[in-house]
């Protein structure tokens, strides 16, 4: 085999494999903590998967977005949680019949769609490769030009969203006191000092 | 033997890239340890103090016997750690700060990997940057470790979105996320350079330098924003049970993170390679002196805040983050794309 083709496909199942094992590691982990560690690693060979498509970009934005943000909130939450795993793991026998059943069933629908299901030629049609615009070009033009409605109108629904999202655990209590930098920083001695005229022998 | 050199074959193209790589670590090392030591000594000038000057002509050997020290000590691994973790977060933290030293062209072509995307890849890298010290404060099984993990944590994620949002406002201007382009589009005299340019835009890129040093000292740890490593509360922060090499890596790792934030400033605002004068005795100095000198000049920079400034509170760090920082970079993409668009005529 050529060097060529070799190398590429050796980095491929490199890659593939590493996702597929730490995928699986996800879910066998005993620490929750590692289990995170694993997802992570799943993230980076998907990344590096992407890359080995000639996806730079979408491969960098899975590891800014996903390994750099995402992530790391749940390592936060993880790290936080008091969690029993003797406890968790009661029951295990119980639920594995159930579990099992489930399993089979996704993993069967998965087989099937994945032996049936084709992409139409007119989508493969429309990607825009072309050697001379750059991966991002190509993403912008799609994202700000072709489909700028549709870009906007979707991050409308997110701003509305987060409003929400904010608006609905936001609660401000009367009797905490917060600091109010404005007020801080234009008081003056005249505002913040109060002259008294002490008399000898009484105090204030 | 020439064919090992070759960089039309793989193998020596492996060959090749191994050596240069190899050669820009070594350089970035030993530069590393004098720009510690400068870091020293500025730190004590500014207190009236002399600084290291035992070890070597004006103490300056101090960083590479503080080296053999930390190589040569014991290392104390504490009970209750997770041991691979434990190990894994500095090696990370180091591997972290090396791998975005690629994608910095240090001169006209000297680039060990010329991204296209090169400044989506120091910010993705720098966003895994975290990994180092979230690992090494939940693995040293301790309190102190774990808070200052937390905090600094919390800390990154809020500063890099300034960061993030000031680098568009660069990118927009030269219409490339090549850091070598960018530098390109700065060229002929210091009225070119982004961050001082004669034009009227350089009133809102002016303090996007400003706001990008700033988040820089959040985003590396400096103080005035040192609170994940507030030595009056935490101890050390993240670093507290660790020693010997695990804690020199980290130290190592902290500090070529700084000196890439001065690279990254010097690159974006300040022309990078370029003279400040087009003409005779300023291109005589090599491309990559003005680059070193520029970077000296930012560190310096650095060391002052760091000698100067009080501590932030954090809640305060929390608020210029957030409410001061984030919309006013926000506010400078939008002054920058519309005049992109209407007055310098590009898009």
């Amino acid at each position: 085999m050529e060097i060529e083709t070799l190398l590429p496909a050796l980095a491929f199942y490199l890659f593939a494999g590493v996702a597929v094992i730490s995928a699986l590691m996800v879910v066998i982990a005993r620490n929750p903590v590692r289990s995170v560690l694993f997802l992570i690693m799943t993230f980076f060979s998907a990344a590096a998967l992407f890359v080995m498509l000639g996806a730079e970009f979408l491969a960098l934005l899975l590891i800014v977005v996903y390994v750099g943000a995402v992530a790391v909130l749940f390592l936060f939450v993880v790290m936080m949680l008091d969690v029993d795993f003797v406890e968790l793991k009661q029951g295990f026998a119980e639920y594995l019949p159930l579990g099992a059943l489930l399993s089979f069933v996704l993993a069967v629908e998965l087989i099937i769609l994945g032996a049936t299901f084709r992409i139409p030629k007119e989508f493969v049609a429309q990607t825009p490769i072309t050697a001379d615009v750059s991966n991002i070009e190509a993403f912008g033009r799609v994202l700000y030009t072709d489909y700028a409605f549709f870009f906007e109108a979707a991050g409308l629904i997110l701003l509305v969203a987060m409003i929400g999202a904010i608006l609905l655990t936001l609660s401000t209590k009367k009797d905490v006191k917060r600091q109010k930098v404005c007020e801080q920083v234009s008081r003056t001695p005249k505002d913040g000092l109060k002259r008294v005229d002490v008399k000898p022998g009484e105090g204030i | 033997m020439e064919f090992l050199f070759d960089t039309a074959t793989p193998l020596g193209w492996f060959i090749v890239k191994t050596l240069v790589i190899l050669a820009f670590v070594v350089v970035l090392l030993v530069s590393l340890a004098f720009i510690l030591l400068a870091d020293r000594k500025i730190w004590a000038a500014v207190q009236m103090r002399r600084g290291p000057n035992v070890v070597g002509a004006f103490g300056l050997l101090q960083s590479f016997a503080d080296f053999l020290k930390f190589v040569f000590k014991e290392a104390v691994i504490p009970a209750g750690v997770d041991k691979p973790i434990y190990a894994l977060a500095p090696v990370l933290t180091l591997v972290m700060a090396f791998i975005t030293w690629s994608v910095i062209p240090v001169a006209p072509g000297w680039v060990i990997a010329d991204l296209n995307l090169g400044i989506l890849y120091v910010l993705a890298i720098s966003s895994l940057g975290v990994y180092g010290i979230i690992l090494g404060g939940w693995a040293s099984n301790s309190k102190y470790a774990f808070l200052g993990s937390l905090r600094s944590t919390a800390q990154m994620i809020s500063y890099e979105i300034s960061i993030g949002l000031v680098l568009i406002t660069v990118l927009l201007l030269s219409g490339s996320l090549n850091i070598s382009t960018i530098v390109e589009a700065q060229s002929g005299g210091f009225w070119n350079w982004n961050g001082i340019a004669l034009s009227p835009l350089t009133f809102v890129m002016f303090p996007m330098m400003v706001i990008f040093f700033i988040s820089a000292l959040a985003e590396t740890n400096r103080p005035p924003f040192d609170l994940p490593e507030a030595e009056s509360e935490l101890v050390a922060g993240y670093q507290v049970e660790y020693s010997s090499t695990f804690y020199l890596l980290f130290m190592i790792g902290e500090y070529l993170n700084i000196v890439l934030m001065c690279a990254m400033i010097s690159l974006l605002f300040l022309g990078g390679w370029h003279a400040p004068f087009d003409f005779a005795p300023f291109t005589w100095i090599p491309p990559v002196l003005w680059l070193a000198i520029k970077i000296c000049f930012i560190f310096f920079l650095f060391s002052m805040v760091k000698a100067i400034v009080p501590r932030y509170r954090y809640d305060q760090l929390m608020r210029l983050g957030w409410k001061i920082f984030l919309p006013l970079t926000l506010l400078a993409v939008i002054l920058v794309a519309a005049w992109v668009t209407f007055i310098a005529g590009g898009a």
